[in-house]
């Protein structure tokens, strides 16, 4: 009974506290850890990038040194894609789309768990570089022959502290899809789950599918590093040109798996405040499962200018263009959601009607990129930066900004304000659009990517300056949306289930926030937009599927924080073993803490509690 | 704690008949437990054989496939009802796994 008191809320002690959100295997929870880790990287990441930009700011700069600015892109692009905006997505993953099914968690919450903390111990691995040796200064894309030759163990943190975060997305992945297989509340048809849930399914399947490559091409890297083999070096018989096929086999799939979350999010956005059905929903599912499918056979237009032969860079070409046509197909169908509908300009739409123009500008270059012949121009200029700006902060980062403000009141009970939500959103989209626009000309006249710093008398003074202004504009939005969840969280004043009055999925038909056991009773799903239908009928909340019953829930556990904790001394053990004689004993001792750890879960039987009806009773009252 | 366990009792009719389906799927699953042995006996017959090479490592392959297949949908029921998503998964991933090599054997090592 004791557990079932714990996770009631109550007053508790600071280490009770700690003890708690370090063993929970609650989604909710588990999807705000996500948030405050993923956030935590997205300001460091751009820190980073306002330095890159400081340097930039004028010619002949020397603000920062040549190699640490490698560091600084290095560090940046790596952070912000699998530290930053992959882990804030996981975020609200966890926390809504289970609520959007109608489940009380995940299919598995032990390995939710671990995939957090692999994600952020794996995370910290890798900045630790900044410290104990010099951060990893190949570029997030780490070509290896650049890599092998890196001294120092810049590349050996970014090899094990990718390896550790990636297997945690890996389960991550893993575990929504079953989620959404096995999990789904009578009624939820396939062809009934809201877009968010469906982009989360496909997303999920791009991860089992991309992240293996991944993890391979790491541990060649990490053989290649620190192991004595030769993958990747020519002069031992290896293949260079291997690494860049293994790592765009995964980074093409990869910037789909962040931008799919994005259409699902603003896909809600859209309908929610236009008031309406989603427009062509069924053609919307069909093209997130065909961009799914055409991401995997597009990988080579990163490297056209490799070689490949005329008739692989035309295959890539076309394959490239193709991916197009879905992308288009849901541009219209969004247009058409917002057309005759009943339009509120929340600060979640403002997002949202912001991000149509901006990605489509990124899709556009992106289909010019795809044209082979072209890309021999535009190929590591700075209208590459240009484009995949656009692509991730005009749509992801959009999305996630847009997330935010919009599941807010559902993830914490008390609504951001929209006043200050859109101060955030015009400093941001107007930062952006100065920070990125001017850079595809920049590209145009022939500016680099990657250069630390550039000569006067260019023509390219003017255009940085402006870009570096842009920056910090972005910078101050980010600062507006920190005041903002501070003074709301201060403030704490509580809402209802449904503070926007137009929710449409199943999280609005119960409190913000939802109690742990998410749903009383199982809720039955009548059709698309479930609340919606309740709601047309005058029914307040949900039709229930079962009556009220014992509720099974699962018991916390430390063992997924301390299973990480074994890899990520194994990891310091595995770097330092060639100078240090005590590495080989902590990489030995890292992987055995591990191992007994995983042996403890395997023989432990934890059957988890019940949640009583007459508990359950007593905790609906109260909140009515 | 009670905590509410349904038992649901069979009728004779659905016992009857539920054992009449599991007796069919233990005959087809020792029919075909028995196919594979003689599958993999004719394998190692070939080899003992002493035919040429090309023609012995095609045969041996066509088999494993085969094999792989039976695997498959009789042992691990696929070819049941509800197992449609998982096909699809298998064979989008075979597919993709497929285009991989095909693009490393024709643009790297080619
Ligand atoms: C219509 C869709 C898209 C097309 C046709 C497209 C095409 C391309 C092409 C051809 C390149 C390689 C350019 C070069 O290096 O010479 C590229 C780079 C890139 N794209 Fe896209 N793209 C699309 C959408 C996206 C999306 C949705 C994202 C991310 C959310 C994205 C992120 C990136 C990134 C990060 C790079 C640079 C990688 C690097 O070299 O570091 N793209 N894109
Ligand atoms: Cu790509």
């Amino acid at each position: 009974m004791t557990t079932v008191a714990n996770s009631v809320e109550q007053k508790k002690g600071f280490g009770a506290t700690l003890w708690d959100w370090l063993t929970t295997v609650d989604h909710k929870k588990i999807g705000i850890l996500y948030l405050i880790g993923g956030g935590f990287f997205f300001v460091l990441g751009g820190i980073e990038a306002l330095m890159i930009r400081l340097q930039l700011l004028i010619p002949n700069n020397d603000f920062v040194s040549a190699g640490f600015f490698n560091e600084l892109i290095t560090m940046h692009g790596t952070t912000m894609i699998f530290l930053a905006a992959m882990p804030l997505l996981f975020g609200f993953m966890n926390f809504i789309m289970p609520l959007q099914i109608g489940a009380r968690d995940v299919a598995f919450p032990f390995i939710n768990s671990l995939g957090f903390w692999m994600f952020f111990l794996g995370g910290l691995f890798l900045n630790l570089s900044w410290f104990l040796d010099a951060a990893p200064d190949a570029g997030w894309t780490s070509y290896a022959s650049l890599s092998i030759a890196s001294p120092g163990h810049g590349i050996d943190f970014y090899a094990i502290g990718l390896q550790i975060a990636g297997a945690g997305t890996l389960m991550g992945g893993i575990n929504f899809l079953i989620t959404i297989i096995n999990m789904r509340a009578p009624g939820m048809t396939y062809m009934r789950m809201p877009l968010f849930t469906w982009t989360t399914f496909i997303a999920s399947a791009l991860i089992l599918f991309a992240f293996p490559p991944l993890t391979i091409g790491l541990f060649f890297l990490t053989f290649d590093r620190m192991f004595g083999a030769n993958f990747f070096d020519h002069t031992m018989g290896g293949n260079t040109i291997i690494w860049e096929h293994i790592f765009w086999i995964f980074g093409h799939p990869e910037v789909y798996i962040l931008i799919l979350p994005a259409f699902g999010i603003f896909s809600e956005i859209f309908s929610t405040f236009s008031r309406k059905r989603l427009f062509g929903y069924s053609a919307m599912v069909f093209a997130t499962v065909l961009i799914g499918f055409l991401g995997f056979m597009v990988w080579a237009h990163h490297m056209f200018t490799v070689g490949l032969g005329p008739t692989a860079n035309a295959i890539f070409a076309v394959a490239t263009m193709a991916i197009a046509v879905p992308t288009g197909v849901k541009i219209f169908n969004w247009l058409l959601t917002i057309w005759g509908g009943s339009i509120k300009i929340t600060t979640p739409m403002l997002y949202a009607l912001g991000f149509i123009p901006s990605f489509v500008m990124g899709g556009v270059t992106g289909v010019q990129q795809g044209a082979a012949p072209l890309d021999y121009q535009l190929h590591d200029s700075y209208f590459i930066v240009a484009h995949f700006h656009y692509v991730i902060v005009g749509g992801v980062v959009l999305g996630i900004l847009a997330a935010t403000h919009y599941w807010w009141p559902k993830m914490f009970g008390t609504m951001l304000s929209e006043k200050l939500g859109k101060v955030t959103f015009w400093f941001f989209f107007i930062g952006f659009h100065m920070t990125f626009f001017l850079q595809h000309f920049l590209g145009l006249m022939g500016m680099p990517r990657r250069v630390w710093t550039f000569m006067d008398g260019q023509g390219w003074n003017l255009f940085n300056a402006i870009s570096t202004v842009g920056a910090i504009l972005m910078g101050i939005a980010t600062i507006v949306l920190i005041i903002n969840i501070i003074i709301t969280t201060a403030k704490n004043e509580r809402i209802g289930n449904d503070p926007w009055e137009d929710g449409r999925t199943l999280e609005w038909a119960i409190p913000s926030p939802p109690p742990f056991y998410n749903f009383a009773q199982t809720p039955l799903v009548r059709g698309l937009d479930t609340y919606w239908i309740e709601k047309q009928e005058g029914h307040n909340g949900y039709t229930a599927a079962e009556p009220v019953t014992d509720i099974h829930m699962p018991n916390g556990s430390i063992i997924p924080f301390f299973m990480t904790l074994g890899l990520f001394i194994a990891g310091f053990g595995a770097m330092y073993r060639i100078e240090h004689s005590w590495g080989l004993a902590v990489l030995i001792f890292g992987l055995a803490f591990t191992f007994l750890m995983m042996a403890i879960r395997s023989v432990k039987d934890d059957l988890g509690f019940y949640v009583t009806k007459e508990q359950i009773r007593r905790m609906e009252r109260g909140r009515n | 704690m009670a905590h509410d366990i349904e038992i649901i009792e069979k009728t004779p009719a659905e016992f009857a008949y539920k054992k009449r389906r599991s007796d069919r799927m233990m005959r087809s699953q020792l029919m075909m437990f028995a196919l594979m042995i003689f599958l993999t006996l004719i394998s190692f017959a070939a080899v003992q054989a002493g035919f040429s090479a090309y023609f012995v490592v095609p045969v041996i392959l066509l088999l494993a496939t085969i094999q792989v297949g039976l695997q498959l949908y009789y042992f691990m029921h696929m070819s049941e009802k509800g197992h449609g998503l998982v096909a699809f998964f298998m064979y989008g991933g075979m597919l993709l796994a497929f285009l991989t090599v095909l693009a490393f054997v024709t643009i790297i090592w080619w």
